[in-house]
């Protein structure tokens, strides 16, 4: 009998036994991607096991890493918030010098990688570490109990941006910071999300895989501070993708002018020139993916704060080469 | 064989860090201490060193990769002052609890605001509680040997904990003296190559570290640093006396110098010790009976030194660079700690003194002087004594 050979490996470097929250899709972004890199080390170094992580302080430091447990089969160190990519630095200088091949993944938050650690990020990534830094993007701060960051979207509750009768929520957009990192014009910076697993996985393989330092920012559903249904994580982050919330891209070598942008899917009609993705029609409206969440409940009764939304989403795709069309409910 | 030669303290904390062969630095330079990532840069590009050197973006940088270095198991260096030590304050505390032996060189110098490049001690005191081994050199010789002898103790089993080796900005990091390179055999022989037996971010054995500790755990980690501190003690001082045999300068973690009568003992560190050595010469020769006493050892704090040293004197004049808000010095605040529950005990005075530089000569000796011999009379004495303010532009 045939057996089929599972899409990914079976080996687990974030084991059963961590403390994340029921379904918690950064929780399973992190398994996925440490067994792609696995499979990146096999390819690339015939040892599955040729890798260590350095994180940042935050959700999935504190869920997977109690004293006298861990959740870690891979060697792993955690010292501060501010501080993976630099840390990182310093583990792939030693491991140079020691003669060890191999790759480091530095992992943070989006606040420990967007806003305090940037300055370690821009560092370690100008200076060509030889790592792959992976920014889960939960767009909070969740391990201090939901306070918003530069990457929390435009109109999201959080402790920190409370609609109120002065508020409409957080009222800046998105910081894309894979744009930011991609001006470094490092090989390899993606977007992705765990909303479209396999395509995470090929990434989180290609980053391994290029020497030098790379870049991924996975979009991750946490039920727990966008106030959504527990079993609806993937859903949600598809939804993201196919309303248009979170684009899928590659850029090599900081070469915006050949960024790779993937189609979304969900009906959504991509118009191309040559190989290029030049204007995409939206057909679910961002409506689909906001209301599954109870963090932009409020929006719904200020829909002037939805359609301010709209135009930013426009305005960053808009960056990326890409015209779009986002409609309204019932368009 | 050695080599006699000059150089300033901040070179020959570079050399010490040559001949230590640590595999990774990360620096970021910063006045005083920059000539010594600038040296360290050259002896690697010219293939003198063997080293990664991470040009890093800030010393909280700095000291990230360090730890990251260290944790994964090699010899790591690094040199800051000042506001870098402080930009690294938070990392300090981790480096220690991590238990990683990273050696750092610092140029002491005075903290903002006002900003201020000159020397005090006010940088490293401040990082006093950190867990970091401390200690302080009295001129560019002690610094090289210092920072040879900080990697032998700070990786000692017993001990593996970081540590600094503080000299004065200017005073020495900019100041030429005569300095002893060690033979790099000798130095190999003394410290050996640096070996972890645990294993340290090794994908064969993969380790977690860097945990959360729940408040049933956290103490203990806390305790097996206290206790650490307490071993160093004594590998101090096996470390200094194997240092003494193999190189011939003898070190002690408190110098005292013409204590043996002395009715008023000075006791500082770093540079000041000099001056204050060829001051209590001056006294001698007018028949007043001095002495002067320099820690070069800080922390571990030498409490059993400074019992014995206590006993010799009938005023301890602790003259420091450092201020420690209401209480005046930090050394009079960990005297006073030392000697509170002794039966028979001297009067300490403190005096705050060579802030961000102000120059401390004989002049402003004489001062101390005068309110220790009040203090020896059993005349009233101020607890706290400011040396050298310019009342005038108050
Ligand atoms: C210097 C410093 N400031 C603040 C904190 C408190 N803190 C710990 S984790 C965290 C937020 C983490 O957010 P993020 O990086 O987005 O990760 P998440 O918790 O969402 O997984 C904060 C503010 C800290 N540990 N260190
Ligand atoms: S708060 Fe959110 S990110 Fe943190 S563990 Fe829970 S679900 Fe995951």
């Amino acid at each position: 009998m045939a057996v089929r050979k599972p899409p990914i490996t079976t080996r687990e470097y974030w084991a059963p036994g961590h403390a994340a929250c029921a379904g918690c899709a950064c929780a399973t972004a992190l398994k996925l991607a440490t067994k792609a890199f696995s499979e990146a080390m096999e390819e690339k170094y015939g040892d599955p096991n040729a890798f260590a992580i350095a994180q940042a302080t935050g959700c999935m430091e504190v869920v997977s890493a109690v004293f006298p447990y861990t959740a870690w089969k891979a060697p792993w160190i955690h010292v501060a918030f501010e501080n993976a990519a630099a840390v990182a630095s310093g583990v792939e200088a030693a491991w140079k010098k020691l003669g060890r091949k191999g790759k480091v993944l530095a992992i943070g938050g989006d606040g420990g990688t967007a806003d305090i650690g940037i300055q370690a990020l821009s560092g370690m990534l100008e200076r060509w570490h030889n790592v792959v830094y992976l920014m889960y993007d939960n767009e909070a701060y969740m391990n201090t109990g939901i306070q918003r960051s530069s990457s929390t979207p435009y109109g999201a509750w959080t402790t920190t941006s409370p609609p109120g009768k002065y508020s409409i929520g957080e009222d800046k957009p998105k910081k894309w910071v894979a744009l930011i990192a991609a001006a470094h014009q490092i090989p390899y910076v993606a977007t992705a999300s765990i909303g479209n697993p396999f395509d995470f996985v090929k990434k989180m393989k290609t980053a391994a895989k290029v020497d030098g330092p790379a870049f991924v920012q996975v979009h991750c559903t946490c039920p727990t501070g966008w106030k959504s249904p527990l079993e609806k994580g993937i859903e949600i982050a598809r939804l993201a993708i196919e309303t248009g919330i979170w684009p899928l891209f590659e850029i090599e070598n900081g070469n915006f002018f050949n960024i790779r942008i993937q189609p979304p899917g969900g009906g959504a009609k991509v118009k191309r020139e040559g190989d290029r993705i030049v204007a995409i029609e939206f057909k679910k409206p961002i409506e689909e993916y906001l209301q599954l969440q109870g963090r932009f409940k409020h929006l719904f009764k200020q829909p002037e704060a939805i359609d301010q939304l709209r135009e930013q989403i426009k305005a960053m795709w808009k960056v990326l080469g890409v015209d779009v069309t986002l409609p309204k409910p019932g368009e | 064989m050695p080599i006699r030669t000059v150089m300033k303290a901040n070179e020959a904390a570079a050399w010490a860090a040559k001949l230590a062969r640590p595999k990774v630095i990360a620096a970021f330079p910063i006045t005083p201490s920059t000539l010594i990532p600038e040296k360290i840069s050259e002896f690697v590009a010219d293939g003198e060193l063997d080293a990664e050197f991470i040009k890093v973006e800030s010393e909280h940088s700095a000291i990230s990769a360090c730890v990251g270095a260290s944790a994964a198991g090699v010899r790591t260096f690094t040199a800051t002052a000042s506001q870098g030590l402080a930009l690294m304050h938070e990392i300090l505390f981790i480096a220690a609890g991590m238990r990683l032996p990273i050696v750092m060189a610092i140029g002491n110098r005075a903290l903002s605001a006002p900003i201020n490049i000159w020397n005090d001690w006010q940088d490293t005191i401040s990082e006093r509680d950190s867990g970091w081994l401390q200690f302080y050199a009295e001129n560019n010789q002690e610094a090289l040997d210092l920072i040879l002898m900080a990697f032998k103790i700070a990786e000692d089993e017993r001990v593996l904990l970081p540590a600094m080796v503080g000299f004065d900005a200017f005073i020495l990091t900019h100041t030429v003296e005569p300095v002893e390179i060690p033979d790099q055999e000798a130095v190999d022989e003394f410290l050996g190559e640096y070996k972890p037996k645990h294993a340290y971010l090794d994908p064969a054995k993969p380790v977690t570290q860097g945990s959360l500790a729940f408040p049933a755990y956290y103490m203990e980690a806390r305790y097996t640093l206290w206790e650490a501190n307490e071993n160093a003690k004594k590998v101090i001082d096996e470390v200094f006396a194997e240092f003494e045999k193999r190189f011939g300068r003898k070190y002690r973690k408190i110098e005292e110098y013409r204590t043996d009568d002395a009715e008023i003992i000075f006791v500082t560190m770093g540079s000041l010790a000099g001056t204050v050595k060829e001051y209590v010469d001056s006294l001698r020769e007018k028949g007043i009976k001095a002495g002067a006493a320099k820690l070069t050892v800080y922390r571990p704090f030498p409490t059993e030194e400074v019992r014995e040293l206590a006993k010799k004197a009938k005023v301890l004049a602790l003259l420091e660079k450092n201020v420690t808000f209401s209480v005046g010095g930090a050394l009079f605040q960990d005297f006073s700690r030392a000697l509170i529950n002794q039966e028979e005990r001297p009067i300490l005075v403190d005096f705050i003194l060579g802030l961000g530089g102000r120059d401390v000569t004989f002049r402003e000796l004489d001062q101390v002087l005068e309110i220790s011999r009040k203090a020896l009379a059993g005349e009233k004495f101020e607890e706290v004594n400011w040396i050298g303010l310019r009342k005038e532009i108050l």
